[in-house]
């Protein structure tokens, strides 16, 4: 590790906590992040030389407040700052004000400056913009790489995101139980989306996609060690975890996409799967399902078969049953057809997929999954009409580069399900 | 003797290690415990999962509870161990500043005789 990267981590890790307090302190998300942008220039002044704090959080809350008190009166006094020198002795100050932090302040800290950035007057792709600024402390550059735009449009992105949030109030009061519940659902989605946005965007198992996977799970975990007891923050963790765990595979030499099925297992991520499995085993405990559990529990059992044909599709057909009675959705009772063609053929599958043809008539999956179906059932004509709808939804090169690949093989008596 | 070396550090900075980094600390600590092994010294060696996959089971007064999460929150967190067989404290401490030097984040090495150890069963 370099000399000064161990610094980094200890900014990047403290970054939540330091923030959430120092909002809580300002009332205000520009005045917050300009507060701790300058005690990390402090921190990469003093602690080369000083050594680290024993809480380098505590610390930067410490020093941010100063600086942005310090502010504010030079606004209103032209008041000089403080001798740089006295920034050294800190010591015994930072010991006094570590101690006062307590568990549930900081708990609602790191709760609400999530919650701030998941506002949901927000479109998500603002949504996301903004925590991976505020609370991931990504630079813009990094953002707009991974959202393929150019730097001015993200920052004026996450400008605009930051002026509705102010708009629409930051709430300070201390959350009750059903407050805190809300939050804690808000950000989930938040969390979610920052992990799609990686996993949808991903041609390869590394890059700035794999890097917005790699945050969202961060972010995850955050969310998990300060609210241990919710089942549905440790289903949701899972999730990303067994998702994640298998982006090694998804992907051939050529960028391609790889299905599930055909995935090379030994690349799988045993560790990532090992720690979600666990979870799982600890949210089933409080029998409490919910839509992040249910979902994390079908990845299981994915996850748990060593070769494909022990996958128990009876299972993850029962797992999407009490999906679709908890959260209705087309794409729910698409995703469970593919367990159905698995179970009992194309042709039940087929009859399920159907239906579903007005409502997601502009989703890539839905034509790829009827084009396989018919494919299997030798509708060579008809799954040709399917996969080229296919093609001109593909959010990506990879997605269409499958597609094609699946139509230079339609003459194959076996064809397979889109499931990557 | 029987020395357990318990390894903490800030889970929150270890997680934040990116795959390159958290591979190079595995290769310089396995680089460590290859030439203790060489000399036969070495028992078992485990990491732990993330404290967010504990489970506690917590006695009191005649009554279990099960707590999600670890006993407490804590600074530092137990994220593995090794067993050594040690002529002396200084041996143990050397070993454990190797481990130390090979991880070159700040944490502890918490080094603890053993007053019983038995291998058990378990296939290795």
């Amino acid at each position: 590790m370099t000399d000064t990267a161990w610094i980094d981590l200890a900014l990047t890790s403290s970054r939540p906590q330091a923030m959430g307090a120092l909002l809580r302190y300002f009332r205000n998300l520009d005045l917050a992040e300009e507060a701790f942008q300058e005690a990390c220039i402090r921190a990469l002044k003093t602690w080369p030389t000083n050594g680290p704090p024993r809480d380098p959080a505590a610390w930067l809350i410490f020093v941010g407040r100063n600086s942005g008190i310090d502010k504010v009166r030079r606004q209103a006094r032209e008041a000089p700052l403080p001798p740089e020198e006295q920034l050294s002795d800190l010591g015994d100050r930072e010991e006094e004000l570590a101690d006062r932090l307590d568990g549930s302040h900081y708990r609602d800290d790191i709760l609400r400056l999530l919650f701030v950035c998941s506002n949901p007057v927000l479109p998500a792709t603002q949504q996301i913009a903004l925590a991976l600024r505020i609370v991931s402390g990504l630079s813009v550059k990094q953002i707009a790489r991974a959202f393929l735009v150019s730097e001015a449009a993200m920052e004026q992105r996450i400008t605009r995101a930051k002026g509705r949030v102010a708009a629409a109030g930051i709430p300070f009061e201390t959350p009750d139980a059903a407050d805190r519940a809300e939050r804690l659902a808000t950000v989930a989605t938040m969390i979610y989306l920052v992990f799609n946005e990686g996993y949808s965007a991903m041609n390869g198992p590394d890059g700035v996609s794999a890097d917005l996977c790699d945050e969202a799970i961060r972010l995850s975990r955050l969310l998990l060690r300060l609210f241990p007891a919710e089942p549905e923050i440790m289903g949701l963790t899972a999730l990303l975890l067994l998702q994640h765990s298998r982006a090694r595979a998804r992907f051939d030499a050529d960028g391609s996409i790889v299905l599930l099925e055909d995935q090379d297992r030994r690349l799988w991520n045993r560790r990532m799967i090992a720690e979600a499995l666990a979870m799982i085993d600890k949210a089933m405990r409080h029998r409490r399902p919910g839509a992040y559990q249910i979902q994390a529990a079908i990845a299981a059992l994915h996850a748990r078969a060593e070769r494909p044909e022990l996958t128990d599709w009876e299972e993850i057909d029962l797992l999407y049953q009490a999906l679709e009675r908890l959260q209705p959705s087309p794409v729910i009772t698409l995703n469970r057809a593919v367990a159905v063609s698995k179970r009992e053929g194309a042709e039940a599958a087929l009859a399920m997929v159907e239906p579903l043809a007005e409502s997601l008539s502009g989703y890539f999956y839905f034509h790829g999954l009827h084009g396989a179906l018919l494919n299997q059932l030798g509708r060579a004509r008809e799954a040709r009409i399917a996969f080229d709808r296919a093609i001109a939804l593909a959010t990506n090169a990879a997605e269409a580069a499958y597609i094609r690949k699946q139509l230079d093989h339609l003459a194959d008596e076996a064809g397979h399900c889109i499931s990557s | 003797m029987l020395y357990a070396v318990l390894c903490y550090n800030d889970e929150s900075v270890t997680s934040a290690w990116s795959k390159e980094e958290d591979d190079r600390v595995m290769r310089d600590l396995t680089a460590v415990q290859s030439k203790y092994v060489e000399t036969g010294k070495l028992g078992p060696v485990a990491r732990l999962l993330p404290t967010t996959a504990a489970t506690t089971l917590r006695h009191a007064t005649g009554e279990t509870i099960v707590i999600d999460g670890p006993f407490a929150e804590t600074k530092e967190q137990l994220l593995g161990f090794y067993l050594i067989d040690c002529e002396s404290l200084d041996e143990a401490l050397a070993f454990a500043r190797d481990l130390s030097t090979a991880n070159p984040s700040a944490g502890s090495y918490e080094i603890r005789p053993l007053a019983l150890y038995e291998p058990g069963g378990l296939p290795s």
